[in-house]
């Protein structure tokens, strides 16, 4: 019978949730690291036992883990992310303008085909690669080179490469988003990058069509149509039918446009998953209801989820990286909360349950499908 | 043979006691007696410094003889007291964070 294994990344160290194919008991093994920023846990595809966790803190910085066996044990990797050639600078919050520096690692994307290469997405913004399971890792530096890198300005959260999305029909196209830049795509495997932000308009930036600059928050892709973009920026849910060359917008019926998550069901690429936030400053879910929001038509139509959420007093956050969707027949929806919570839906979200309940506050949540 | 206590988290993370011991001839400093705990424990290498700057991360502490040593240049001779072993270099997280 097919198992699920649930990688959730917190403030103070990481947290693997098992079940079988029914979803419904759940053992949590962790904390891993504890007392460690685990921005994210993510599995090969080409080898459910490899995992790569970012592991970091403000008073040691950052550490990369790797694990052999599903999580069980880990190994320390490589940690040197040294920026390539002269790093140059970007703008810093008043506009000056700021020598690059590495800070952390957010994002770890494997490699679809082989264990031992992975993408690391950093702050400040760079994309590195190791292909030596993490022992190594080298800058793809044409994306800062690209030429608008010394335009790119932090967003709250820092100037963060957030989003990578490889895609399984073309090997050399790889999409990546940063908060504020936007989003940039390759067609030659990271030799040479473009922006892909026609069609964002963003009110916080000077010119809100500006090439870069839009403060991008997650992208989402079904790997069947690698085409479809869908993003959750700022403010606005976009969406692009020709691999990000032009967005529109579909934020519809819902509540409020804000949000962080975004992510597409296992199976029906139409169907879509956010969960809207008030509002940039106060983060949190309006009128108190935790809803996740689901279109099954694409974007603008949205309907709300919320069997088994809390529908009053409600005042947790859901952080860019912690919504996840499994493979089973019946698709689960998982996400985790600033408040230390993480809701699965076994039926693609009709309901929901918490996994657990007291957890530190979650920064990530991936899903592993294991025969 | 030189003594040295390292913060909680970096113990775990070299999966060693509270207090490494190293074997140092010549001159004891701080650059040395990091390059020394660096080629024993790899995991450690930017946990203490930077690995590109050498610098000491910020919220990390180096105290010795109930003397802050922190700011301290890196080439300068750690006390006798260490150098002889009778105490230790005491590597500590500063009370910061959450």
């Amino acid at each position: 019978m097919s198992r699920v294994q649930v990688l959730v990344g917190t403030r103070k160290g990481a947290f693997i949730l098992t079940s079988d194919g029914t979803r419904e008991q759940w053992e949590v093994s962790g904390p891993f690291f504890g007392g460690w920023e685990i921005y994210h846990v993510k599995g090969s595809p080409a080898d459910p036992d490899r995992l790569y966790a970012s592991q970091s803190s403000g008073w040691s910085g950052q550490v990369m883990q790797r694990s052999n066996d599903g999580g069980k044990t880990w190994e320390p990797v490589g940690n040197k992310f040294a920026y390539e050639g002269e790093a140059g600078t970007h703008q810093w919050y008043d506009g000056t303008p700021h020598p690059w520096e590495f800070k952390r690692v957010w994002h770890l994307e494997p490699s679809l085909t082989d264990p031992d290469a992975v993408y690391a997405g950093v702050e400040d913004a760079a994309l590195f690669r190791s292909s030596d399971g993490g022992q190594t890792w080298n800058e793809l530096s044409s994306l800062r080179g690209h030429g608008t890198g010394p335009h790119w300005q932090p967003g709250a959260g820092g100037l963060c490469l957030h989003t990578i999305i490889l895609d399984a029909s073309n090997a050399s196209r790889i999409f990546i988003a940063i908060s504020a830049a936007g989003a940039f795509r390759t067609d030659d495997g990271g030799r040479t990058w473009r922006p892909i932000n026609r069609g964002l308009r963003s009110q916080y930036i000077p010119n809100p069509t500006a090439e870069v600059g839009h403060c991008v928050h997650r992208i989402a892709m079904h790997p069947g149509r690698p085409g479809v973009l869908f993003m959750q920026k700022h403010w606005d849910v976009m969406r692009s039918d020709d691999a990000g060359d032009s967005w529109r917008e579909i934020s519809g019926s819902l509540p409020s446009d804000f949000g962080f998550v975004i992510d597409v069901h296992a199976h029906e690429p139409e169907t879509i998953y956010v969960v809207p936030i008030k509002s940039d400053s106060e983060h949190y879910p309006p009128d108190g209801r935790l809803r996740v929001y689901r279109s099954r038509t694409g974007g603008n139509e949205w309907e709300p989820l919320t069997k088994g959420l809390p529908q009053r007093d409600c005042y947790v956050n859901v952080l860019r990286d912690a919504m996840a969707v499994d493979r089973l027949d019946s698709c689960g929806i998982y996400f985790g909360t600033t408040g230390g919570q993480v809701y699965a839906s076994a039926d693609s979200g009709d309901t929901w349950a918490p996994i657990v309940r007291d957890l530190p506050a979650v920064l990530s949540v991936e899903v592993q499908t294991l025969a | 043979m030189i003594r040295v206590i390292l913060p909680q988290h970096l113990r775990a993370l070299a999966q060693t006691g509270s207090q490494i011991e190293l074997a140092i001839q010549g001159a004891v400093t701080q650059r040395i007696v990091l390059d020394a705990i660096e080629a024993r424990y790899p995991m450690l290498r930017g946990t203490i410094r930077d690995q590109l700057t050498q610098q000491r991360r910020p919220f990390l502490r180096f105290f010795a003889c109930e003397q802050d040593l922190s700011h301290e240049s890196p080439d300068a001779p750690l006390p006798d007291e260490v150098a002889s072993g009778a105490e230790p270099l005491i590597i500590l997280g500063a009370i910061a964070g959450g």
